[in-house]
């Protein structure tokens, strides 16, 4: 019995995973491997894979030397992703700051914030666009301002090459405040009410609370949501083509369309392929990057 | 019921080969056209009423995404007995190579090409390979033509009368439709409204002044690399652009405008000059049937050469590899006659392939028919641009219109693509 | 006197407290009625008509076309789409939470070999997007002659959540007291047992917020179910709304009416996993 016993427990432990993995090799790991192959090679997708031509490291050398637009994608991206966690994610704050007092109608909001999460990107581009284009819809945001006595800063948000990216990373900071919102609210709530009674006993203002509990206690939390609000961000696509129609003569580029347009306009599969695989280690870099800050943040 | 159809792609049980259709066969069609899915499947009820085969269209939509299915379907060999290819000639060619498409010029021409001429000459050509093409495919007739649509300018009668113009005298040349800018400005209304955020509708009016301005020949002669894109007669085309912003006589964002949005503008009477297709006339019927709008050529640049304007066949073509090749082929026969392309005219608003046909459609259709013979695509030239090249060249034109380049500079980066692309050597 | 500060009154403190509430409610309503607006629109331009949907400016047209919604139903066929949706939905969401969880367990509560470098492919997959996989996908499937079933489509999409729902889960875990599992181990409780009895009820916030996540990535998503299925009786919600956008033709006010309809179930399953999901949250990340 005992002898048997340390066999049954790996067997046990590996029984556990075993469902999780073997779905995950089959349709992640098998296809990837795939695509990284594929990679190396010159394939318009249609001949049969074998007439595929190997190319070695050209596709690679091709994206990081000659393809401009898609560092311009990147770039891009990497522009919503910043604005997304300054702008979104200190929105989000604010509105869990506000809510953590609130008890009364927490629910409601919660439930209200959430919705632009859960609308589809395509309805979010169209409403977006309809209120803020002057020629097709109702052009609020000039009338706002116009109405605020400031209608010398009205613009063609949408059309102005200048103020399409910001105005799309606005949108998508919109769209997705719901989560960190949610994740924001629930770190808030941990921290024990005695520190604040404390503070305010010691006669600190609401901004030294904020400075000195708040933060500090919110920063593994802060931490992680920085890191799913890259993960998410760089992925933007649908919302682009719902705003401006695609890609506005690359000022509003992002990494998969680019990598679309590799895939259907060149017939380029095997160079969407290395687009792709540069796309996930750009990741991995940032991510693994954020994870050592906030670790050292930490400490 | 379920199981059968997904047997159904390319499985036949044994026993029911040969040309004879036995009733009880079934033909399966994969296509993109979500809007003659309808009278497509009245037309399958009757074919089955008339021969006991049972035709099954699914459909699939958008059309990216169609496409995206055909090509893995490819892949696994899961191809259904008659589909639709998007994309270039290129494209078409791989298909072909791959064994996945079905020769059907002896179908075409059997009976002293009794079938293929009852068709539109260009609709067939664009299914075509001619002898010693690019691509290496044998020459033929590999597709077959269900329906035709040309790309024009459209303008709205009603606004030219408020602009004091006759509405029955659209601008025939490039330089009277910019000394419109002027009046339209007067009137604050936008100008040309047309899905130009989408690459290939930017590149036709491109190439189609390309073909006006310097004629068929030298466009060809560019793409074959003998001619650079920073000849002098090219950076006229994309002066013309430059010259459509600086008047104003573009709508603002045209850049930004998907194909739907141009349409719906221009349908709401928003905009005065639309760039679209023969598609929209159903468009604009379901959104403003009250809509006095005529057709009318873009306005040429140069009377050297005739304005060209794009036209484009939707075809279907039979799966080489399918068990049901000949009902396949009869089908598609019986689909392009004449009662069945006025059916589908009639139904869909588009232009049919049956030239008997052509006589008796809507009169602002005719208006894009009459245009026929100006048509081109590049599916018939036997040449093809490098698909980088023709993306920059699409981008260079949107930077000019908005301002962001001028002419000069975008053809200098086309031409520089174009010559590292040829020192590729890609196919 | 010099130098002593002026004396406020119990009033100054009311006044500003009210104020500063009112501040932060006005902030909090405008921030809501931002996020309500979409919704209304689809709502109301639902029931507009194909002629009046882009010049009728109004949020409650005049005549509403209520039919609209019967139309969409018929038109898109969504009585078919919607079961499907529904029991995709719920099929995914259930394995995910059954192998998500049985795995995060693990990472958490047992040490074996190839722990940490598995874990940490399962992150990795949250990173790196594999464009193209459909074609992999595709030809996987059909060799499996899983292609156009329910049950291939199924087992992708729990490939897709797996990843995020692992990270969640096992974060839970380690943060969850031992001495539960101790007691139970003690009684003779085995793995499986402990799993069952005493990690899933705990984890039962965390598994609300798994099941939410889940849920509106399968509800949304459409190009996989496109190209695994060829049957169209076997196609989700989305491909219901396709139908109202042609290739050239969409029809919006059928489009909005189905959006609505599709938008809707999504957050009734939120408002029923409300409370849930912040004790999740707060759990997980707290």
């Amino acid at each position: 019995m005992k002898l048997a016993s340390p066999l049954k427990s790996t067997l046990e432990n590996y029984g556990f995973i075993f469902p999780a993995v073997l779905i995950f090799s089959i349709f992640y790991i098998y296809p990837f491997i795939q695509i990284f192959h594929l990679s190396f090679f010159e394939w318009d997708g249609i001949v049969p894979f074998k007439d595929a031509i190997p190319v070695g490291w050209s596709n690679f050398k091709e994206i990081s030397f000659q393809d401009s637009s898609w560092w311009q994608a990147v770039r891009n991206a990497g522009f919503i992703t910043v604005v997304a966690l300054t702008l979104q994610n200190i929105l989000a704050f604010l509105l869990a700051l506000a809510c953590d007092r609130e008890i009364r109608m927490k629910n409601f909001y919660c439930l209200i914030f959430f919705i632009p999460v859960v609308l589809s990107e395509i309805v979010v581009g169209m409403t977006a666009r309809f209120l803020i284009s002057g020629l097709e819809g109702a052009d609020v945001v000039n009338r706002m301002l116009g109405s605020l006595g400031l209608s010398h800063l009205a613009h063609h948000w949408l059309s102005d090459p200048h103020t399409a990216l910001t105005t799309v990373a606005l949108v998508h900071c919109w769209k997705g405040f719901g989560w960190g919102f949610l994740i924001f609210l629930a770190g808030l709530q941990t921290i024990p009410r005695e520190l604040y009674e404390a503070a305010r006993v010691d006669g600190a203002s609401a901004w030294e609370t904020l400075r000195k509990i708040t933060i500090p206690l919110m920063m593994p939390v802060i931490g992680l949501v920085a890191i799913l609000t890259v993960l998410g961000t760089m992925q933007i696509f649908a919302l682009i083509i719902g705003l401006v129609g695609g890609e506005f003569a690359g000022h509003t580029s992002v990494p998969v369309l680019r990598i679309l347009a590799s895939m259907q306009g060149s017939s380029r599969f095997g160079y969407a392929c290395a687009q792709g695989i540069t796309f996930g280690m750009i990741l991995i870099a940032v991510s693994f990057f954020q994870y050592r800050l906030s670790r050292r943040a930490k400490a | 019921m379920i199981a059968a159809l997904a047997a159904g792609c390319g499985e036949m049980p044994a026993g029911t080969g040969g040309s004879a259709t036995s009733a009880g066969q079934k033909i399966i069609v994969w296509h993109w056209m979500t809007d003659r899915q309808d009278a497509l499947q009245e037309l399958a009820k009757r074919y089955e009423a008339k021969t006991g085969v049972k035709i099954v269209f699914e459909l699939y939509a958008p059309s990216d995404a169609y496409s995206q299915k055909v090509r893995a379907a490819a892949q696994a060999r899961a191809l259904p007995d008659i589909f639709g290819i998007l994309g270039e000639k290129r494209d078409f060619a791989a298909f072909i190579k791959a064994g996945c498409v079905a020769n059907l010029t002896r179908a075409m021409e059997a009976d002293n090409h009794a079938w293929e001429d009852l068709l539109l000459k260009k609709a067939v050509a664009i299914n075509e390979f001619k002898a010693g093409n690019p691509y290496g495919v044998e020459p033929g007739i590999y597709g077959v033509p269900i329906d035709f649509m040309t790309i024009e300018m459209l303008y709205n009668k009603d606004l030219f009368k408020e602009l004091g113009l006759d509405p029955d005298r659209p601008p025939a040349t490039f330089r009277e439709f910019i000394e419109m800018a002027g009046a339209l400005k007067a009137k604050n209304m936008p100008g040309l409204v047309s899905g130009w955020a989408e690459d290939w509708m930017i590149e036709c009016l491109a190439l189609n002044y390309a073909f006006n301005i310097m004629g068929e020949d030298k466009v060809l002669a560019t793409m074959r690399g003998d001619v650079p894109y920073t000849d002098p007669d090219w950076i006229k085309v994309f002066s013309l652009f430059s010259e459509m912003r600086e008047s104003g006589v573009l709508a603002e964002g045209v850049v930004t405008m998907v194909n739907k949005t141009a349409e719906q503008l221009f349908a709401n009477g928003k905009a005065v000059f639309a760039f679209n297709g023969s598609w929209c006339v159903n468009v604009y019927q379901g959104m403003n049937p009250t809509l006095d709008y005529a057709v009318m050529l873009p306005p040429e640049a140069s009377d050297k050469n005739p304005m060209s304007i794009w036209g484009n066949a939707s075809s279907f073509m039979v799966n080489a590899r399918s068990k049901n090749k000949e009902e396949a082929v009869t089908f598609l026969q019986w689909l392009t006659r004449r009662d069945q392309q006025a059916y589908l005219a009639q139904r869909t608003s588009n232009l049919p392939v049956n030239i008997e046909c052509l006589g008796n459609i809507s009169p602002i259709l005719a208006q894009f028919a009459d245009d026929v013979e100006l048509a081109t695509h590049p599916n018939l030239w036997g040449v093809s641009e490098f698909p980088l090249v023709t993306e920059t060249l699409g981008r260079g034109i949107q930077s000019i219109v908005i301002g962001e380049k001028t002419p000069e500079q975008a053809a200098a980066e086309v031409q520089k693509v174009k010559e590292r692309e040829s020192l590729k050597k890609r196919k | 006197m010099l130098g002593t500060p002026p004396i406020r009154s119990n009033g100054y403190y009311k006044a500003k407290r009210v104020t500063l509430n009112g501040v932060i409610h006005l902030f909090l309503i405008g921030v809501a009625i931002t996020c309500l607006y979409p919704l209304l629109w689809m709502a109301s331009s639902s029931l507009k008509t194909q002629q009046t949907i882009f010049t009728d400016i109004s949020l409650i047209p005049h005549p509403a076309h209520f039919e609209n919604y019967i139309h969409a139903w018929h038109t898109g066929g969504f009585g078919r789409y919607f079961l499907n949706s529904i029991f995709y939905t719920a099929s995914v969401v259930v394995g995910i939470l059954v192998v998500a969880s049985l795995a995060a367990y693990a990472f958490s509560r047992f040490r074996f070999r190839g722990r940490t470098v598995l874990f940490i492919m399962f992150m990795a997959a949250m990173m790196i997007p594999v464009p193209g996989s459909f074609v992999a996908l595709f030809v996987l499937l059909n060799k499996l002659h899983l292609r156009n079933t329910p049950l291939g489509y199924i087992l992708c999409m729990i490939n897709v959540g797996l990843p995020m729902s692992i990270f969640l889960l096992k974060t839970f875990f380690d943060t969850m007291p031992r001495e539960l599992e101790d007691a139970a181990r003690i009684d003779g409780c085995s793995k499986i047992g402990m799993w069952r009895h005493v990690a899933l009820p705990l984890a039962r916030p965390v598994l609300a917020v798994v099941v939410v996540f889940n849920a509106l990535n399968v509800w949304n998503e459409y190009l996989l179910a496109l190209i695994v299925f060829d049957d169209k009786n076997l196609m989700p919600l989305q491909r219901a709304l396709m139908v109202f956008r042609g290739e050239f033709l969409t029809n919006y006010p059928l489009l909005m009416a189905g959006l609505t309809i599709t938008a809707l179930p999504i957050i009734i399953v939120y408002l029923l996993m409300q409370k849930h999901i912040v004790r999740g949250v707060t759990a997980v990340f707290g």
